[in-house]
């Protein structure tokens, strides 16, 4: 039943039912949040909420089996790829996604990340780069950007001792695998209704069987920043984009010709 | 006339992030400072007229807390 009366009023939004009616444990403003919602929304308008299974990683996201209202398994650290490789060859009809951060993604899990790219396994990941483990306190992680201060590179990223940042959806779409990389950013309106289009766009691709999508998204981590996350979404806009480009890195010729 | 509109804000799941406040283009949303959540915030609010319901505030929520609804025109309401 509507609350609200249908005779003089048009719903325009309301939670989708791919989410619990759980409350996050996600700090205020984290944009997690907007991810998970997206994610959500997309599988509620494809009808895919009975027949997916996510792969939670480890992180601030790690608890997302609670917040998502389907199957979900939660990974070892950084081995989601693998663990997705493996459900969705047993069950190919399922949608099979795996939802990593940076640190569990880029550092601990780079192996298996690009070796399941390479494969071109049939699965999707949200890749989250919030520019540094959130979870743990705030360390520096690989996508951490030059000069940046985390809790453990207190005078900021020097890349001279500490390497420089990892650009992974360029890195991934450089593989004969991958059939669908992108970079969206979740920061401003437009922004996140171009990350929901690309969320579609990947489970189309799964859909279809045209292999790997990754779909990195950039992210605020308020908390670790030490801002509010209004200035942490400014603090996105004016470092974040000019170093992580938002666009689509690699599309496979097929996947052009999806519509939806 | 430009269409007219309202939120509901589930308070359980709203933590006061101001993000919808920032991004709202109508500049009709605020926190509500006379009271708190159960988890201690004050939450989103309408706090002044104006809301056409476009559903901005809903797309950067982080917490799915926002329903919105827009009025029908009198000649977009077919009959149910
Ligand atoms: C094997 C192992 N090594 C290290 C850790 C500690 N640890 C927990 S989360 C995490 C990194 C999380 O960062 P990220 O993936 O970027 O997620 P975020 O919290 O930023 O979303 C680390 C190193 C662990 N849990 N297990
Ligand atoms: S620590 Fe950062 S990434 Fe983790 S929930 Fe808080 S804001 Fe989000
Ligand atoms: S629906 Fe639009 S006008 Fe109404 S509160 Fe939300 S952002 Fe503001
Ligand atoms: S964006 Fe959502 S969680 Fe943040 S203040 Fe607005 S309603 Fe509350
Ligand atoms: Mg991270």
């Amino acid at each position: 039943m509507a609350d609200y009366d249908v005779e003089t009023e048009t719903l325009v939004y309301e939670r989708p039912d791919s989410l619990t009616d759980l409350s996050t444990h996600f700090c205020p403003g984290c944009t997690h949040g907007v991810a998970h919602r997206l994610i959500a929304e997309v599988l509620d308008e494809m009808n895919l909420r009975e027949k997916t299974i996510g792969v939670a990683s480890v992180g601030c996201s790690v608890f997302s089996y609670n917040y998502f209202d389907f199957d979900f398994i939660q990974a070892p650290h950084g081995r989601a790829p693998a663990m997705a490789t493996g459900i969705k060859r047993v069950l190919p009809d399922r949608t099979v996604f795996t939802y990593q951060g940076d640190g569990d993604m880029a550092s601990i899990g780079m192996g298996e990340i690009v070796h399941a790219a390479a494969r071109g396994e049939n699965i999707t990941v949200f890749f989250l780069n919030n520019t540094n483990y959130g979870m743990t306190g705030g360390q520096m992680a690989p996508t951490t950007l030059p000069g940046q201060k985390t809790s453990s590179s207190p005078n900021g990223r020097d890349v001279e001792s500490q390497g420089y940042p990892i650009r992974v959806a360029e890195m991934l779409a450089k593989l004969d695998g991958a059939s669908y990389v992108v970079r969206r950013s979740l920061d401003d309106p437009k922004n996140i209704r171009m990350a929901k289009k690309a969320i579609r766009t990947a489970f189309e691709v799964q859909q279809r069987g045209l292999g790997f999508s990754m779909i990195e998204l950039l992210s605020i981590c308020p908390t670790n920043w030490g801002m509010t996350p209004v200035s942490s979404i400014q603090w996105l806009q004016e470092k974040m984009i000019p170093y992580y480009p938002l666009g689509d890195y690699k599309v496979h010729p097929a996947i052009a010709e999806i519509k939806f | 006339m430009p269409p007219k509109g309202r939120i509901k804000v589930t308070e359980i799941y709203c933590k006061g992030c101001e993000l919808c406040v920032s991004a709202c283009p109508q500049n009709v949303l605020g926190l509500a400072n006379d009271h708190i959540t159960v988890k201690g915030y004050h939450p989103a609010t309408l706090i002044a007229e104006g809301c056409t319901g476009c559903g901005i505030c809903s797309i950067v929520c982080p917490e799915a807390a926002i329903t919105v609804y827009r009025e029908k025109t009198v000649t977009n309401r077919i009959p149910v």
